[in-house]
């Protein structure tokens, strides 16, 4: 069953400073199964960012349709939640209070539920103990654990993640991935997840969508053949390596044909 | 956070632990000490200046006969009533300019204008408003105190994180919950910082006002030491001054920096 569709899509942007119109996204189509885990990995510039906020809502567009469950994307809606890059927490209030913040805004349950909820989801990424703590007074990867329950606690049907780890440093993120993919497990939504990062989209996901730069159009869509639960060693199997390896190169011989796109001009 | 110290930890002298009080202390004793020894020896003539201890007599008998305790209550109410009009309407006129885009261009010229001029050229002029009794001078330390605060609050309002509104948005929050969770909270120190600027202004207010225009109050006491070259009385009045903005500034600045832990970065 496909949960949330993204049909046609293009977005461009207009330049103001350099009068001239870019196109960010470029007719992608892509479908994302129920509690699907799917990743898009792309060079900087390619778009992955802007189809990410498209489908949170976050930017309007005007060509093609995002649907979840059917029903057509227009603006921020309670069946997704957002894990940033920044880990957006608000600096005044506790660790639990940020938890709960995004239950609060969407008015979705009364305040025994979502005492009770924020106190699962705590618990779920590992920070019980912390609840009273300043997000200033833990670890950039603490921080993003926090991030990370927000949008769960939300319950929301689709996940939505834009390069959540790419701010910490090699071994906080290895061990990041690890946990999402048991919090994962547990949670069993459907997710968005965009990075840069190709071991990491290939570790964790069920597919994963490679996108090209300017514009920034689908390439090609890989199947991730590995079982669950999948563990850090897998990132050594040579099957592994053998597909990091593949999108590797499909990446490169993009980069490729944008230099001499470039330079031609 | 209390950490518990290490065993380890190398034994502090008492002079190092205290270094800096005990030098401070040290200047000002040793600079009470030469004041007064060049008194005594009659190198200091009375007209121009005082010596400590003809301060100390002169503050003990202001105390107790003269009217100190009435000028400083009479300073100080002058003070309280202005600062605290300051504080609250600059907080409100401040929060409603930073959040509304169209008010705050509305106002931009009067503030930009009544901001950048200094306060005191108006004092001739509220006088002859207000008179020389005690609404001048609140309305004077009112127009000191209100522009710092209610400055500070619209750069505190119109500071709010971009992230995070991007995360309050993503989670369908409405305008309303992005005003009281995110722009108010977020405001609160730089609404600090403006009531610590505003408290000094508010006392320079206090003290010219009563300077121009009074017949009571430090301000006064000050002019009059002046104009009757009573240079104790003056000396007195301008200690009480001094002390008042000392003790002022501290709590301020105490307030601002509890709050100021999560100040957004910029």
């Amino acid at each position: 069953m496909v949960k949330l569709s993204i049909e046609h899509l293009s977005k461009r942007y207009w330049f103001e400073r350099e009068d001239r119109e870019v196109l960010a996204v470029s007719d992608v189509s892509l479908a994302v199964a129920d509690g699907e885990f799917l990743a898009i990995v792309g060079p900087s510039g390619c778009g992955k960012t802007t189809l990410l906020n498209i489908v949170a809502g976050l930017l309007p567009y005007e060509e093609g349709t995002v649907s979840i469950d059917d029903k057509q994307v227009r603006g921020p809606g309670v069946d997704r939640a957002v894990v940033f890059q920044q880990s957006s927490l608000l600096p005044w209030r506790t660790i639990a209070g940020n938890v709960r913040y995004g239950m609060e805004l969407q008015r979705r349950f009364d305040e025994a539920t979502m005492r009770e909820r924020t106190e699962h989801f705590v618990k779920l990424v590992g920070l019980n103990g912390f609840e009273r703590h300043y997000p200033n007074e833990l670890s950039g990867g603490m921080q993003q654990r926090v991030n990370l329950a927000r949008a769960l606690a939300a319950d929301p049907k689709v996940l939505l993640m834009d390069e959540p780890f790419a701010a910490l440093d090699a071994q906080t993120r290895e061990f990041m991935q690890a946990e999402l993919l048991k919090i994962w497990s547990q949670a069993r939504k459907t997710v968005l997840f965009i990075t840069h990062q190709i071991n990491e989209a290939v570790y964790l996901a069920d597919r994963v969508a490679v996108m090209s730069a300017r514009p920034g159009r689908l390439k090609e869509v890989f199947k991730i053949p590995f079982g669950r639960p999948r563990t850090l060693a897998l990132k050594r199997d040579p099957r592994f390596l053998e597909i990091e390896d593949a999108i590797w190169q499909l990446i490169e011989e993009e980069s490729q044909r944008l230099n001499m796109v470039l330079a031609e001009k | 956070m209390k950490r518990k110290e290490p065993s380890g930890r190398p034994h502090q002298s008492f002079y190092t632990k205290h270094e800096a009080v005990i030098l401070g202390s040290l200047s000002v004793v040793l600079m009470i000490g030469v004041w007064q020894a060049c008194w005594s020896a009659g190198l200091i003539s009375p007209l121009f200046f005082s010596s400590p201890s003809a301060i100390i007599k002169q503050f003990r008998y202001t105390l107790m006969e003269g009217t100190l305790l009435a000028d400083m209550k009479y300073s100080g109410t002058n003070f309280a009533i202005g600062f605290g009009l300051a504080a609250i309407t600059g907080v409100v006129a401040g929060v409603l300019i930073g959040w509304y885009r169209r008010l705050r261009l509305f106002f931009d010229p009067f503030l930009s204008a009544l901001y950048a001029t200094p306060r005191v050229a108006m004092v001739p002029l509220i006088i002859i408003w207000f008179g020389i009794g005690i609404w001048s001078k609140v309305f004077i330390v009112f127009l000191s105190a209100f522009f710092p605060i209610l400055i500070n609050t619209v750069g505190g309002v119109r500071a709010l994180d971009r992230d995070l509104l991007r995360a309050a948005k993503a989670y369908c929050a409405s305008d309303w919950q992005i005003f009281t969770t995110l722009a108010i909270p977020g405001s609160v120190p730089f609404i600090l910082t403006g009531i610590r600027q505003g408290v000094a202004l508010g006392l320079i207010g206090v003290v010219v006002g009563e300077m121009v225009g009074s017949s009571q109050g430090v301000g006064f006491m000050v002019a009059y030491g002046g104009q009757t070259f009573n240079t104790d009385t003056l000396f007195v009045g301008m200690i009480v001054i001094a002390f008042s903005g000392i003790l002022l500034t501290w709590i301020a600045e105490r307030l601002e920096r509890r709050f100021s832990r999560w100040r957004p970065e910029r």
